[in-house]
């Protein structure tokens, strides 16, 4: 996948998007603004490791960008496991 | 030093007031206020080399930085979600505090004022 410019603003499209393909199994609804933006993300991936982890896993998704081109990113994980009982 | 004449809180409340991105350090301050146990707070912004460091120390990109007993909790969105669930209280050993309240907003008037050790 082609990385985006730098230049264009983020979209919540654009963050679903990539928290989707960058997490297996994802399923996420993004808000935003273009420069603050609010996730919620639903993964398997997410099973049996603590909050700073799965934090951790969609940080990893937008690397340097965060603090830069992505303003804020306010994020909450659900472990859909949990979210089934 | 008295409260009002600590450089450090008087410099967060200013990056606070002049800083949209420090909405989110007020929140967890206010967060921290209210489960009333003492706390230490770090004041990132005078130097880019304390956020950078920081952040490498912890594996963890963004500010603010909740730590317990030297152990990183979570950023702001985690310190509000386990207040919202009592996990915090129980972490910092103040089971008692109300878990039921909302989280304060960030810059509350009737929030107490900032105590803040300097350990720069």
């Amino acid at each position: 996948m082609a990385e985006p410019a730098t230049t264009d603003p983020a979209t919540p499209e654009e963050l679903k998007a990539r928290i989707e393909s960058g997490i297996p199994g994802a399923r996420a609804s993004v808000s935003g603004d273009g420069h603050h933006f609010d996730a919620v993300v639903v993964a398997p991936a997410f099973s049996g490791l603590s909050r700073i982890a799965q934090h951790r896993l969609v940080y990893d998704v937008f690397g340097d960008e965060l603090g830069g081109r992505i303003h804020a990113l306010s994020i909450q994980t659900r472990d859909p496991q949990k979210e089934a009982r | 030093m008295t409260e009002s004449q600590n450089p450090l809180r008087a410099s967060i409340q200013e990056a606070i007031t002049d800083n949209p991105m420090c909405g989110f350090s007020a929140r967890t301050v206010g967060i921290l206020q209210a489960v009333g146990r003492p706390f230490a707070a770090v004041d990132v912004l005078p130097d880019p080399r304390i956020r950078q460091e920081l952040s490498a120390l912890s594996n963890w990109p963004t500010i603010p930085q909740l730590f317990v007993d030297g152990e990183l909790v979570g950023g702001c969105d985690i310190v509000t979600e386990m207040y919202q669930s009592g996990e915090l209280q129980q972490a910092l050993g103040a089971e008692d505090a109300p878990v039921d309240e909302p989280a304060p907003a960030p810059g509350a008037p009737e929030a107490p004022p900032l105590s803040i050790e300097n350990r720069l």
